[in-house]
């Protein structure tokens, strides 16, 4: 191949190894099996391709075209349309960080920043070790845990800068390493198998981690008159029985100085120190 | 400092009575969340799981669409329109296949109670999807379900297997000669796609892009079909609602919005995460309960119900967080996701990050809000960097009043919601980034950490 254009078009892309394909075809059919119309199968049919080659390739696309008699433009109109297909070659584990606006300010921006700096790479680039794509993710229905970072799409809750650091160490380093919410992680190839509908058959993967997180306890602990468990960032003292009275202390750790602290609407809030990290 | 001073001023009503958490909050999906596998069918099941379905059965389907609508449940989704008439749009007896399509794309920035419900009780969606396709005479049912969150698609699939197994979902359930198949599909990463008419064009393996109405999904929805797509609490609701009574449901909430709902507290608040209560609870109940914003700060702004519906500040505590009570102080109740800011975060930072947020998932198909979107992004990149002019405010109202109502869909409104109310509450801030030629907030405070070395030392 030269990589000289001529303005020729491009020659169809090669096809898998027959064994390959053979085993992907018969994978295909299961998923067309689920759709009253073949065509909704296409976005399963992309994460399974994925699940191949840890990418979206021209392979792929050809592939699914030829299962749903589909032309390759069509196939490629939709696999460039949503933002989990990758397309180019990517990192074992996809490390996303949430940088919508709640887990930005809660210090998602803190994270990915770091995140960049320690592992030598820019959003949507792979380590060298070919282990961890980075990106910025947007809001991933975790806002109670923020700030949230999902690596192939697992939940890591309640994140800071050395949490994070110390999650993609792991994972270069190449030991188990499990989320918060969710089951031990496997590879992005074999997460993308699951997304295209063939459930998770690992041993006590649907059990793991257990019930519900602590965040979508708390309601349901306060209306059985249990005392909320103290968050993981901010341990409180005890939830207020009653009602506090105007002027009564209020038993907060806050280390500004209360009369000019930013707590005070006559006092706009502004940098008043340099805190945190 | 008072807790009152805490969240804002705020004149506060009396509220007469016990404010005990036990009182105020309802828990009904999130009753036996803290069960150890509350996510089985054998918990589902100790737990009158699979009962509303057996009374569903025993009645009529037309009665069935009228029991729902009685009941007054309305769409927990964003839009509240109500489930029952939804399902009673369905035309009957026109030969085509009807189908039920879940919207378990959450991706609302801000709203997180589907995936937790879906996480920790995935049964009362599928009870509610079978009660749902019996009513509209369905027997092919989907839910979509977003693809970055393998963890609640594994439940979704062994929660299915169970269903099968046991003889809700298949071949004549529960001997009522009701046939229902049920698909879980997962999708690619496309906030579009809760928009349902983008999410049926998904779900049929085109780019989701949504659809131009009339034909509503009701008449022609998915392969052309009569469709009803239901949010995922929505259609979790109804199992309770046939199990214990509509009027039991109608004694929680208001006449017009009835019943319980998944509040998702989440920011600066000392307990952020999930709060069921009756319709029209506030924020101000919600916060005294859970120990307020967090310690020593103050609520500056807040999202009654995502990025989506305009955002609230400390003079809305007491709005009632129901469908009628956000819409008349000028937002939208929304998803209910409560993302509450302190005085630390910039209110420049907060939209501008949304508004990318919206460009960045515009799917294109309409001028306003693919252009729109980009040039807001552009202006308020330069403002909060502090290259910004004052004509730059207007402008930026200017072309939020080109995207509102004049784009295809909802994201369109969506997008100009956080730059109309931002401006209208804070518009010093604004005129702050561009006299000071910078932001005068520092990062570094807003974030969970910020405030951890004095609460250890204080420990």
């Amino acid at each position: 191949m030269t990589d000289v254009s001529l303005g020729m078009p491009q020659l169809p892309a090669p096809d898998y190894p027959a064994d390959v394909r053979a085993r992907l075809e018969a994978d295909a059919k299961e998923i067309i099996a689920r759709y009253p119309g073949s065509r909704s199968a296409l976005l399963p049919l992309l994460h399974l391709v994925q699940s191949q080659e840890g990418h979206v390739t021209r392979t792929g696309m050809q592939f699914c075209a030829d299962m749903l008699d589909l032309t390759t433009a069509e196939v490629t109109a939709v696999a460039t349309f949503y933002t989990m297909y990758r397309r180019k070659p990517s990192g074992e584990y996809q490390v996303g960080v949430c940088t919508n606006t709640l887990c930005a300010v809660m210090g998602g921006d803190a994270i990915f920043e770091e995140l960049k700096e320690h592992l030598g790479v820019g959003n949507n680039e792979t380590t060298e070790d070919g282990r961890i794509t980075l990106e910025h993710i947007e809001c991933n229905a975790a806002c109670d845990f923020a700030p949230v970072v999902m690596v192939n799409w697992e939940f890591f809750d309640n994140q800071t800068p050395e949490s994070a650091k110390k999650l993609v160490d792991d994972l270069r380093a190449g030991g188990q390493v499990s989320p918060t919410r969710g089951a031990p992680l496997c590879t992005y190839k074999e997460t993308a198998r699951i997304l295209a509908g063939f459930p998770d058959e690992r041993p006590g993967v649907v059990e793991a981690s257990g019930g519900a997180g602590p965040a979508s306890l708390i309601g349901l602990r306060l209306a059985k008159g249990e005392t909320a468990p103290a968050r993981v960032v901010h341990p409180r003292g005890e939830a207020p029985q009653d009602r506090p009275q105007p002027g009564s202390e209020h038993l907060s750790s806050h280390d500004a100085p209360q009369k000019t602290s930013a707590s005070d609407p006559e006092n706009p809030a502004g940098p008043v120190a340099e805190e945190g990290e | 400092m008072t807790l009152s001073t805490e969240y804002g001023g705020g004149s506060r009503p009396q509220v007469g009575g016990d404010g005990s958490p036990e009182k105020l909050l309802a828990p009904v999906l999130t009753a036996f969340w803290d069960e150890p596998e509350s996510w089985t069918l054998a918990t589902y099941r100790r737990h009158d799981g699979y009962e509303g379905l057996r009374k569903a059965l025993a009645m009529s389907p037309d009665d069935l669409i009228a029991y729902v609508k009685d009941s007054g449940l309305r769409g927990r989704g964003g839009a509240g329109f109500p489930t029952g008439m939804k399902w009673q749009f369905i035309p009957q007896g026109d030969g085509k296949p009807h189908y039920l399509v879940v919207n378990a794309d959450e991706s609302e920035p801000g709203t997180c109670k589907d995936i937790p419900l879906l996480f920790a009780n995935p049964h009362s969606l599928i009870e509610g999807i079978v009660i749902a396709c019996y009513a509209i005479r369905s027997s092919h049912a989907f839910i979509y379900l977003r693809g970055e969150v393998v963890p609640v698609l594994r439940r979704l699939h062994e929660a299915v297997r169970e269903a099968y197994e046991a003889g809700y979902l298949g071949k004549d359930i529960l001997g009522s000669g009701l046939d229902l198949e049920l698909t879980v599909h997962a999708g690619a990463g496309a906030y579009i796609c809760g928009e349902e008419t983008a999410l049926l064009d998904s779900l049929e393996g085109r780019r989701g892009q949504p659809r131009l109405r009339p034909p509503f999904p009701a008449v022609a929805g998915l392969y052309a079909c009569p469709t009803v797509v239901n949010n995922v609490e929505s259609i979790a609701s109804v199992p309770a609602i046939l199990n214990k009574g509509k009027d039991w449901f109608r004694s929680m909430g208001s006449e017009k919005s009835p019943g319980f709902t998944l509040y998702s507290l989440s920011g600066h608040v000392a307990s952020p995460g999930q709060y069921e209560a009756p319709l029209g609870i506030t924020l101000r109940q919600l916060l005294d309960m859970s120990g307020g914003m967090r310690p020593g700060h103050r609520l500056k702004f807040w999202t009654p119900g995502g990025s989506s519906t305009p955002m609230f500040t400390d003079e809305h505590l007491d709005v009632p967080l129901d469908y009628e009570g956000v819409g008349a102080a000028g937002s939208m109740l929304g998803t209910k996701a409560l993302q509450c800011f302190d005085e630390t975060t910039c209110v420049v930072r907060a939209v501008t990050r949304w508004t990318e947020f919206y460009a960045h998932e515009s799917c294109g198909k309409c001028t306003p809000c693919r252009e729109g979107t980009y040039w807001l992004v552009q202006l308020l990149r330069d403002i909060e960097a502090g290259k910004g002019v004052m004509s730059d405010l207007d402008k930026l109202n200017d072309i939020a009043d080109n995207i509102n109502g004049k784009s295809f869909c909802a994201l369109g409104d969506g997008a100009a919601s956080p730059i109309f109310s931002s401006l209208k509450y804070f518009r010093d801030e604004y005129e702050q980034h561009i006299t000071g030629k910078g932001c005068p907030f520092d990062p570094a405070r807003s974030t969970a950490w910020a405030d951890r070395h004095t609460t250890e030392v204080s420990a």
